[in-house]
């Protein structure tokens, strides 16, 4: 019994660090705002209204989460569909980080649907087949199916069940395949769907190529996620790297940079075409015009030019500071779509509440309990290679304690 | 484009056959490798579907003959058993100077436009009813549905509760029960079950003005004309709803500019349109990707077997 205990919390002496106490507090109240919203309905918690029915928890929670998890099927297609196996180590961190994402993703839209009960009868019957959020809603569903069977051969090698383990390696390519295609499909849908809204989001963010560049910008947001996930995890969980697994991160790092930095160029070109397509150049000297140039130069341009030079100069921590700043780069791009030049014009323009933002803080945070807690546990930072016998509770435990 | 009009349906029959078809010519679409984002076909069976709106029913809106008594309102509350207006439509008319908008307990609400030079216009405002609803095709479940009677219904024992269809209207028409813990969305019906009694409109009934006309949609724009033709100085030359977001059932005429009004200016295209050719890409993706993919696995598989057996050949 203290063994499953010791399994379930780790070593109940050092639960007390000055980490653990904020985001519980933050967990804590989150958790009974979840509770007021499911009682007293969103009206209760949130700022939404009849003009704006989409707020942080789409904004953020739903928008934000899906580009930021994309790293997942960013590098699953580096290693396994274009043949750079050198960014293995990378690939499972990367895929639980998605999976996590959208498992909030998910739990976001729960809190955020009328009826979230009914989810299931959207699948079963599906009847909305020209609507661009069912087709967001399948393929979100189908990869979270395919991140969990990606991820599952950790499970695999934690309990030692080697012939499962082999036989799952059979499978990485199908899922790696179906991955791509699915967060193709829904990454640029979520861009599609402002597109049944020209009169509410501002022209210079309306653009009939927003799939386009949400797909584009989505890549960008996984290889620099995947930038700073793991130079976070590598320092935070190096004791979790097995001995036996030497790679050079650096280099894994300033390749990733180059990658950006490629798509960034192609991205910035993209959104110049969408500005020049729109012919909007009026709206370009007004307060939304320049938060739009600040989006354009700022994080798309600058990190661009960045990463460039951290590549060129092999300058690794440039390359990281990039990385960081350019998923603040993504996180205004959507909010600037779906919150901010979203109802431009309806005026008082919406502003999350405190209880908004703090739910919104919560799922995070629960986010990061999970991978800290996964990764304490399971072979994520290096695989474990098929040994002799199966684990026992023992051993699992001899584990943990090591951690 | 219009080609196409002369094999559209004229009864609810088809209306399936209508979907089905433009299924099929978005998939068509699609495996034709239509990468461009607002595929032709598409359209073409969008205003197929037009044609079957424009032998619905609708209701003729003249604002020039309302004169704000908000009967309309109360009917509407009565019969869709909503709370009574707080003020009464006899006691105050004061209400009609605070800018109010549809909520989940007021499916019609009458509005003043005060113009200048002491011109008012009241215009009672609701779901327009839309020929080809951006409700109804961004509806996740399609709960939103266009009944081939005119209506634009609700479904609330599908309904998620997603609130796109709030946000894909540009007319701002459904409502949200923002207070309740299992809420739904609330909206205009055009009288759907009255309608199918052979009843009008609750709204339209009860107008003692006859500002509200209710009739076969083709017969309203005629009707319509003609007044503009009779009287043109009464009104501007335009009538609201025939072209805008692809037509609406509901019409409005008026003595000034739409826009002062609080209506939207608005394309002709309809709405559905506006995604339909990124959705026509979907199955494009779902055959081209795979082939790709696995094609790009090949060619590394490839790369490495010839350098492997290059640096064996070096050794």
């Amino acid at each position: 019994m203290k063994k499953l205990i010791r399994l379930l919390i780790g070593n109940p002496r050092k639960l007390f660090t000055p980490f653990n106490l904020i985001s519980g507090l933050i967990v804590t109240v989150g958790l009974c705002l979840i509770a007021f919203r499911l009682l007293k309905g969103l009206g209760a918690v949130t700022n939404l209204s009849q003009t704006t029915p989409w707020g942080l928890w789409i904004g953020f929670d739903v928008m934000t989460g899906v580009a930021l998890a994309a790293g997942g099927y960013t590098i699953a297609a580096t290693v396994h569909l274009f043949g750079m196996e050198d960014y293995e180590p990378l690939l499972r961190p990367a895929i639980l980080t998605g999976f996590i994402g959208y498992v909030f993703v998910v739990l976001g839209l729960v809190l955020d649907l009328g009826q979230p009960w009914r989810m299931p009868l959207m699948m079963i019957f599906p009847r909305g087949v020209t609507s661009v959020l069912f087709e967001v809603g399948m393929c979100v569903a189908g990869y979270l199916t395919v991140q969990a069977l990606e991820f599952v051969p950790a499970f695999w090698e934690w309990l030692k069940w080697d012939r499962l383990r082999q036989f799952w390696s059979k499978l990485t390519i199908w899922l790696a395949i179906i991955g791509v295609v699915l967060s193709t499909l829904h990454q640029s849908s979520l861009g599609s769907l402002f597109l049944i809204a020209p009169t509410k989001l501002h022209p210079l963010w309306y653009s009939m190529y927003l799939p386009l560049f949400f797909f584009v910008s989505s890549i960008i947001a996984g290889l620099s996620m995947v930038i700073v996930e793991s130079s976070l995890s590598h320092r935070l969980f190096a004791y979790r790297l097995s001995p036996s697994s030497h790679f050079d991160l650096d280099k894994l790092t300033l390749g990733l940079g180059k990658a950006a930095a490629a798509v960034l160029y192609v991205y910035l070109f993209l959104k110049l075409i969408g500005l020049a397509e729109g012919a909007r150049w009026d709206l370009l000297n007004t307060p939304y015009g320049h938060l739009y140039l600040i989006e354009l130069v700022g994080f798309v341009a600058l990190p661009c030019a960045l990463y460039l030079i951290g590549v060129r100069m092999r300058d690794v921590r440039l390359v990281r500071v990039t990385g960081a700043w350019t998923v603040l780069g993504i996180i205004f791009n959507r909010f600037n779509i779906s919150m901010i030049a979203m109802n431009w014009q309806v005026s008082p323009h919406y502003v999350p509440s405190w209880m908004e933002i703090t739910v919104s803080l919560a799922l995070v945070t629960m986010g990061i309990w999970l991978f800290r807690w996964l990764v304490n546990r399971l072979p994520v930072m290096s695989e474990d290679r098929p040994s002799v016998g199966s684990n026992t509770l023992e051993d699992l435990w001899a584990q943990t304690e090591k951690a | 484009m219009n080609t196409k009009v002369t094999e559209s349906t004229k009864d609810g029959e088809h209306v399936c056959d209508c979907s089905r078809r433009s299924f099929l010519k978005l998939f068509g679409a699609g495996a034709a490798g239509v990468m461009a984002l607002g595929a032709d076909p598409a359209r073409a069976a969008e205003t197929a579907g037009r044609v079957r709106g424009e032998e619905a029913m609708g209701v003729l809106v003249d604002t020039t003959l309302c004169i704000g008594c908000r009967c309309c309102e109360d009917a509407c509350n009565e019969v869709n058993g909503l709370p009574k207006p707080k003020v009464a439509y006899q006691d105050d008319d004061s209400l009609l100077e605070q800018h109010r908008d549809t909520s989940p307990t007021a499916f019609t609400v009458v509005n003043k436009y005060t113009l200048g030079k002491g011109v008012e216009i009241t215009r009672k405002q609701q779901c327009m009813h839309c020929l080809e609803p951006a409700c109804s095709s961004a509806c996740i479940i399609r709960a939103m549905e266009k009944q081939p009677d005119g209506a634009v219904t609700y479904r609330n024992d599908l309904c998620l509760g997603c609130r796109y269809c709030m946000l894909a209207c540009p007319f701002d028409a459904p409502k949200f029960e923002y207070s309740k813990a299992s809420p739904l969305i609330k909206k205009c019906q055009f009288c759907f079950e009255r309608l199918e009694q052979g009843k009008l409109p609750a709204c339209v009934e009860a107008c003692p003005q006859e500002a509200l006309k209710f009739g076969k949609r083709s017969d309203l724009i005629q009707e319509a004309k003609k007044r503009i033709h009779d009287s043109p100085d009464a009104y501007v030359d335009h009538i609201y709803g025939e072209h805008e977001a692809g037509g609406t059932s509901w019409l409005y005429l008026a003595g000034a500019p739409f826009e002062k009004l609080g209506l939207p200016q608005l394309d002709e295209k309809d709405y559905p349109e506006l995604t339909s050719g990124a959705m026509a890409t979907v199955p494009t993706v779902l055959l081209i990707w795979p082939a790709l993919l696995a094609g790009f696995r090949h060619f590394a598989l490839r790369r490495q077997e010839a350098h492997e057996e290059r640096s064996k050949r070096h050794v």
